[in-house]
């Protein structure tokens, strides 16, 4: 029941030229369910994560909020312009405070 | 015409599940943006018209911003209208993005009106919905 949170997986290019814009993807493995399904007349219990944090050297880029309408295996996308090299943090938290963390880093030549 | 809005009412008062359903979307809604005006367009869905599989419906928001310090969507909140609970999920953005765009998997329990809501970093509200028809529903199932 305690077992640790899934390994992020994150997809960025390795280096970009200064100014571009860059796609960043993001997907974590999880089950995100919301205590409302059943399995065979049992209740399935509710294990959901509730925020995802983005960083970019020590800045907040991006901060989600997930409810029960997010998905299965939360998979996310956006876009970041980069003026200089960027280390990019990423945190799951889930409901019980437990975190999953990743970083990705971005050369700008 | 008065007629059919008395029988709308009465449609209404028969149906104590969907009037709760109403009741939590607002709910829902003044929790994420408060008693703020809210103003339509300035938003771009992007989602299918039918989802073959609820559990995992790609959506894909954009919002006309020039996201600058001065300018920029500071929020973007999801909701699904007639799913057992109104809430998807909301995203805080800052300038640091290069467009006020965000793609994410939702989860919807059958057909219904998906509604996202921006919120400038004034105070200003723009809203998007957009409808569409769920072949197999994801959150019960």
């Amino acid at each position: 029941v305690t077992a640790p949170l899934a390994t992020p997986r994150i997809r960025v290019p390795r280096t970009a030229r200064a100014g571009e814009v860059i796609e960043i993807r993001t997907l974590m493995e999880h089950p995100m369910e919301t205590g409302l399904r059943h399995d065979g007349g049992r209740a399935l219990p509710r294990e959901m994560l509730t925020r995802l944090l983005v960083r970019m050297n020590g800045q907040t880029v991006l901060a989600a909020e997930f409810r029960n309408g997010t998905s299965a295996n939360p998979y996310h996308v956006f876009f970041v312009r980069l003026e200089r090299s960027a280390l990019f943090e990423f945190t799951w938290t889930d409901e019980r405070g437990r975190t999953a963390r990743a970083e990705a880093r971005v050369a700008v030549a | 015409m008065r007629a059919t809005r008395r029988s709308l009412v009465a449609l209404l008062a028969l149906s104590p599940a969907a009037a709760a359903a109403e009741d939590a979307l607002r709910e829902a809604i003044r929790d994420a943006v408060g008693d703020a005006p809210v103003a339509d367009g300035g938003i771009v869905l992007r989602l299918p018209a039918v989802a073959e599989n609820g559990g995992q419906v790609p959506l894909a928001i954009l919002v006309e911003s020039p996201m600058t310090a001065a300018d920029h969507v500071a929020a973007i909140h999801v909701f699904a209208t007639r799913n057992p609970t109104p809430g998807v999920a909301s995203f805080r953005l800052t300038p640091l993005l290069a467009r006020a765009e965000v793609h994410t998997r939702i989860r919807l329990a059958e057909d219904q009106r998906i509604l996202v809501l921006a919120q400038m970093n004034d105070g200003r509200v723009r809203r998007a919905a957009a409808e569409l028809r769920v072949t197999t529903g994801g959150c019960l199932s």
